[in-house]
């Protein structure tokens, strides 16, 4: 049961290949594969938050030699949510991507780069934590560089050149970790690295990691790939990657930095935290000055990152609960966002804010489409970005932590300009060269459609506040007894 | 040995780190692929190198060995070599493409998805950069 979030993209990413000739097969496959998903992920959800734990011994070697695959809440929680975007994303590209890309295998790789990403979220080894990445990788090099259009080309160089110096510095860290605990099984190594002798040592491997993973979430000041590349690949892509692959390295700092290096919590986790205030404010400074629809957008990204780090850098229950509760904010919110750029591309032609405009007074949905998500995100009640940052910083006023609630609460604001600025200029702004030539083109209902059932998923999110955050700290009470986890994958072995 | 390998695996790794700090794409390349080496070796360095000891359990002997080199590691760094492959596989592609695209590999030239600027700009500036002695 465990395997089926990494088994079911796998088949559906075959049968893809084998229906190489036919887009039509393929389109349709791409619409059935993500329902399969939720549907196995929701139950998985479901099951795990009555049952607990549950854990899975690859091909039946006991726990600490084999490897083993564990869910616990948190996981089954970013499984369903990437299991969801992934359906939107495939709604979206079935008229969002060109037959070009199409023809050259986007949804095979589609199906593929979701394999890495569910096949992250579920290991408990570390260095299968690290295949599942670069399956995630290559699969997202392949995508950014596909169609091969000069911007493409160069944000695909710089792309793929941090993201291998990042895994190349993760390989280290294992390497270095399988040195000092002799052991890789996440669960074995929460218990083998209190015992190690020279805790400096693995704090100095605690740090590595932080840096490894920084790279691939995009924090503060490891992010620059992020806003050179991004934007270049048709917006369907980077939907995809915003939604998953900057929270991939998010998921994994969290997963490491809760359940294995905790010895010194004081010094890792205050970097965290001061990484986190620093990541807020350079992406939302950095949307400030940006003229083009999707690199606002990119910039964005980075912004909520240093969110979702504010909660593991709080470290207490309430805080990392506030943070899983904000992943799946920002995930549904972000993806529709960046969709809205698609349809706004897609009506004028243009991802330019100065040539855009005009679009409140044609297209009165569209621009409600933009409104929901934006304001969801700058943080306005009652929407789920409300709930999300009200949570991070009553945690943080609870803790003490005065100056970050402070920056976090300025930089609400700062998002909200951004997202003001954008509807002005998109939206609210009188277009004035009306090129004749250049007629408002109608959207396709493929692209609307996921748009909109993302915001109703977005809306639910704030309507059942209650209940979801309930879930968040019932997965939070889990991460932050790693004694759960542990008796889970080692079974009740000391 | 241990100390050998190790200086190996650094000399290589400093080695990795100052080509990807080049302009060339292709130094960048040449400079991942150390990279990739320089994890290997490391990985090797992690399993206390002990020679003729193989992880076996000999005919006759009952239990396992009181002194044995660890195979995990070997397992690890045959994985990283083969994803490394693939990855520097797509990367050599990546650059041939990338010289086909836009005809040139330095990177101070491929700033145009960073800051809004206009391709005949930098042509120009190449243009001016050659004329000039």
């Amino acid at each position: 049961m465990i395997s089926l979030p990494i088994l079911i993209p796998l088949l559906f990413g075959i049968l893809c290949l084998a229906a190489w000739n036919s887009l039509r097969i393929q389109k349709l496959l791409s619409l059935v594969g993500p329902i399969a998903l939720i549907s196995v992920s929701s139950w998985m959800l479901i099951r795990i938050r009555d049952v607990g734990i549950q854990s899975l011994q690859i091909g039946n070697w006991p726990a600490p030699f084999g490897i083993s695959l564990v869910i616990d809440l948190f996981s089954a929680i970013m499984v369903t949510i990437a299991a969801i975007v992934a359906l939107a994303i495939a709604c979206y590209s079935q008229v969002g991507i060109d037959k070009q890309r199409a023809n050259f295998g986007f949804y095979p790789l589609f199906f593929f780069l979701l394999m890495g990403v569910n096949g992250a979220f579920i290991t408990g080894d570390l260095f299968n934590l690290y295949v599942w990445f670069e399956v995630m990788l290559m699969a997202s090099f392949v995508l950014i560089a596909l169609g091969g259009e000069r911007p493409q080309i160069e944000g695909a160089v710089k792309y793929v050149v941090l993201n291998l110096l990042s895994s190349t510095l993760f390989l280290v860290a294992i390497g270095l970790t399988y040195n000092l605990a002799g052991t890789l099984n996440m669960a074995d190594l929460a218990l083998q690295l209190p015992k190690v002798s020279m805790q400096s040592q693995v704090t100095l491997i605690a740090i590595l990691f932080l840096i490894a993973f920084s790279i691939k979430s995009a924090a503060f000041p490891l992010f620059f790939w992020l806003p050179a590349s991004y934007h270049t690949p048709p917006v369907a892509i980077t939907a995809l990657f915003s939604g998953l692959l900057t929270k991939v390295g998010v998921y994994a700092l969290i997963r490491v930095f809760t359940l294995l290096f905790v010895q010194d919590i004081s010094y890792t986790h205050t970097i965290i935290l001061i990484m986190a205030g620093f990541t807020m404010v350079t992406g939302v400074l950095g949307a400030a000055a940006q003229t083009d629809f999707r690199r606002l957008l990119s910039f964005h990204i980075i912004s909520q990152i240093g969110y979702l780090l504010l909660g593991l850098g709080l470290f207490s229950q309430q805080a990392l609960a506030a943070s899983i509760y904000f992943m799946i904010h920002v995930i549904l919110a972000k993806t529709a966002l960046f969709f809205v750029a698609g349809i706004v591309n897609q009506i004028q032609g243009t991802y330019d804010l100065k040539k855009l405009g005009n679009l409140y007074s044609n297209r009165v949905g569209i621009s409600l489409l933009f409104l929901i998500p934006a304001l969801s995100l700058a943080g306005l009640p009652p929407l789920s970005g409300f709930f999300a940052k009200l949570g991070l910083i009553i945690a943080g006023y609870n803790l003490g932590q005065y100056g970050i609630v402070a920056v976090g609460l300025a930089v609400s604001f700062m998002t909200l300009y951004s997202m003001t600025k954008v509807w002005n200029e998109v939206f609210w702004k009188e277009k004035k060269l009306a090129d004749p030539q250049n007629k408002p083109q109608p959207v396709s209902a493929w692209m609307v459609a996921p748009t909109i059932g993302l915001i109703v998923i977005s809306l639910l999110l704030s309507i059942f506040t209650e209940p979801m955050m309930t879930l968040a700290h019932q997965a939070a009470t889990q991460l932050m007894d790693p004694t759960l986890y542990i008796t889970s994958v080692l079974g009740g072995k000391p | 040995m241990v100390l050998l390998l190790s200086i190996t695996a650094g000399a290589l790794f400093s080695a990795g780190i100052y080509m990807i700090l080049r302009r060339s794409l292709v130094k960048i390349l040449v400079g991942l692929i150390l990279l990739g080496y320089a994890v290997n070796l490391l990985l090797f360095n992690t399993a206390n190198l002990i020679p003729g000891r193989p992880p076996l359990i000999g005919l006759g002997q009952l239990g396992v060995p009181e002194v044995y080199a660890d195979p995990v590691p070997q397992a690890l760094i045959l994985t990283a070599i083969v994803i490394s492959f693939g990855i520097t596989a797509f990367a050599v592609v990546l650059v041939r493409q990338t010289y086909k695209v836009l005809g040139r590999d330095d990177l101070d030239t491929m700033r145009c998805t960073d800051i809004p600027c206009e391709e005949d700009d930098i042509a120009t500036e190449l243009e001016r950069a050659e004329n000039q002695p």
